[in-house]
């Protein structure tokens, strides 16, 4: 029992930083039908940029993830400009071989700029620390870093649920993602709602790239292709499209990727996280809260 | 006064030619109908002057300017809004929410509060389902919850095409009446049917349509009583 809560204790961070960047995934996909390959190296340039905030302008570390979010934010705004806008009626394969294109210019544009070599953030950024827990009287651990994930999570979960219903942003969002047409008759600029989706979506990714780097305690150009994938994964699971989903696919799929390492073997967690992918596509393509696409965002 | 002037407006969709050189008018306080079969080119007209598709040539004049190719939210910000063929709301938004989108462009926080009572007094029933999810609402108050979305925005000219659509005779009637009303209230409508009949009877004038022609215009008296749109519209 105590192995079976520390595993969920540990689920939980991971799951976390997949649910975050879930949350991009599906957004985007709610509002352009587009699976934005290129949405987990936006996390790994989001984790660049605060590494440099950190090092190099000695900024603290809140600071650095304001900084990171905004220039990430830009970058996932600068992306859909010039690569998916032109491409905006052009079907949905060509977009999508357009994201993949996207994401091997910023992997390898990585790599060229910043070098193999493996970094990681300086130590003593923030304080960690092992906490004793008591639950029912079972003794388990937390560290401070891994509570700090899941409260930052739950923070911006509040906030883009904030936005999304009480916001006239938020309305717009909900309106293009439904009915593009239908919205514009509204008054509602689509092009403008489109970016700030991505801007949203991409200073979340920002988020979950700095917290995966603080986790993982190392850096590297291509740092988000694997949690970009899982990710994509957890939002399948939870639904494509459904913010909702892509906060409970999250959760799950850290929770289930820890557990799969802690009582089998973290040889076979890739690779039953991506069955577990090909299993909902042919059992429940819709996700877990999906009925039949009739909601999206 | 003329509001609306459509000149020679000639719009394709890819190698089809829906519409081939239509002019109209709508002056200021008027119900406009413009009547026509499947595929004539109705909703094209509406979405053309909505900002939703672009010309290929021709003018579209509203109070005096060109708003040829202008983006659908300059149309709307400048008073014309449509409420599109198949009501076109937003199902997964509540039924205030959907009143609130039609007022998009506005701030006016206490405008808007107005507006939306306004709405109220009008449908009733939208007040007592103003948290529901507008999906849940039936295909009469969907069209109920569709107009009051564009009366939200206070527009000096409501498009609306086929209201009557789907709709059960009862509700056909109320719907009408409610367009007319609206008019008194001082707004200018371009009203696209199928149903001659009802169109007909709450317009001024009106104009028939044609595989993207316009092909009779006239008073909505003189049309009704024409052989051509009798035989060919209303049943006679
Ligand atoms: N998106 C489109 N792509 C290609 N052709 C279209 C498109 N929309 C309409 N058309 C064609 O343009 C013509 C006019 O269509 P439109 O929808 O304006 O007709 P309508 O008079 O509104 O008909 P209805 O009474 O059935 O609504 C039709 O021949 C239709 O097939
Ligand atoms: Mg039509």
């Amino acid at each position: 029992m105590a192995v079976f809560l520390q595993q969920i204790i540990n689920g939980l961070s991971l799951g976390s930083i997949y649910a975050l960047i879930a949350l991009g995934y599906t957004m985007v996909y709610g509002i352009i039908q587009l699976i934005n390959f290129a949405h987990g190296d936006i996390l790994m340039v989001g984790a660049y940029i605060a590494f440099f905030g950190v090092v190099y302008l000695k900024l603290n570390i809140w600071l650095a993830f304001i900084i990171s979010m905004i220039g990430s934010a830009i970058l996932g705004v600068l992306i859909e400009r010039v690569a998916y806008k032109p491409l905006r009626n052009a079907g949905r394969l060509a977009p999508l071989i357009t994201a993949i294109g996207v994401s091997l210019f910023l992997e390898n544009g990585g790599l060229m700029v910043l070098g193999t070599e493996i970094r990681s953030y300086p130590a003593g950024l923030i304080t960690s620390a092992q906490l004793p827990l008591a639950i029912f009287g079972i003794k388990l651990t937390a560290t401070t870093l891994q509570l700090l994930i899941l409260a930052i999570t739950i923070a911006m979960m509040i906030i883009l649920q904030y936005i999304v219903h009480y916001t006239w942003a938020g309305k717009a969002m909900r309106a293009v993602s439904y009915d593009p047409d239908a919205a514009r008759l509204m008054g509602i600029n689509v092009d403008n709602t489109i970016s700030v989706t991505f801007a949203l979506g991409s200073a979340f990714a920002a988020v979950a790239g700095i917290l995966l780097g603080l986790y993982y305690n190392t850096i590297h150009p291509l740092m988000g292709i694997m949690p970009g994938l899982k990710a994509f994964v957890a939002a399948v699971i939870g639904g494509i499209g459904l913010i909702p989903g892509a906060m409970v696919g999250g959760f799950a799929l850290g929770i289930f990727e820890t557990m799969v390492s802690g009582y089998w073997s973290s040889k076979l967690r890739d690779p039953i996280v991506f069955l577990l992918l090909i299993l909902i596509l042919l059992v429940k393509p819709s996700g877990l809260l999906g009925k039949n696409n009739t909601e999206k965002v | 006064m003329l509001l609306l002037k459509v000149e020679n407006l000639n719009v394709y969709y890819g190698a089809i030619h829906a519409l081939k050189g239509i002019s109209l008018e709508v002056n200021e306080g008027e119900i406009v109908t413009l009547i026509g079969a499947n595929g004539a080119g109705k909703s094209t007209t509406l979405k053309t002057i909505s900002g939703l598709l672009r010309p290929q040539s021709g003018t579209i004049t509203y109070q005096g300017q060109n708003v040829n190719g202008l983006p659908a939210q300059a149309i709307v910000k400048m008073g014309i809004s449509q409420v599109p063929e198949g009501r076109r709301i937003f199902p997964n938004l509540t039924v205030r929410e959907n009143l609130e989108l039609g007022a998009y462009l506005r701030r006016d926080r206490e405008g808007i509060n107005k507006s939306m009572q306004e709405v109220f007094r009008r449908f009733p029933r939208l007040k007592e389902r103003q948290k529901q999810m507008a999906g849940t609402l039936s295909g009469g108050e969907q069209q109920m919850l569709a107009i009051g979305r564009a009366l939200m925005s206070r527009p000096k000219l409501m498009l609306l095409d086929e209201p009557s659509m789907g709709l059960a005779p009862i509700l056909v009637q109320e719907i009408f009446n409610i367009i007319r009303e609206i008019n008194e209230q001082g707004t200018t409508i371009l009203l696209v049917e199928q149903n001659a009949n009802m169109a007909l009877s709450v317009a001024h004038r009106g104009y028939v349509l044609e595989t993207g022609r316009i092909t009779l215009a006239g008073s909505a008296a003189d049309l009704a009583n024409s052989e051509a749109v009798k035989k060919a519209y209303l049943g006679g």
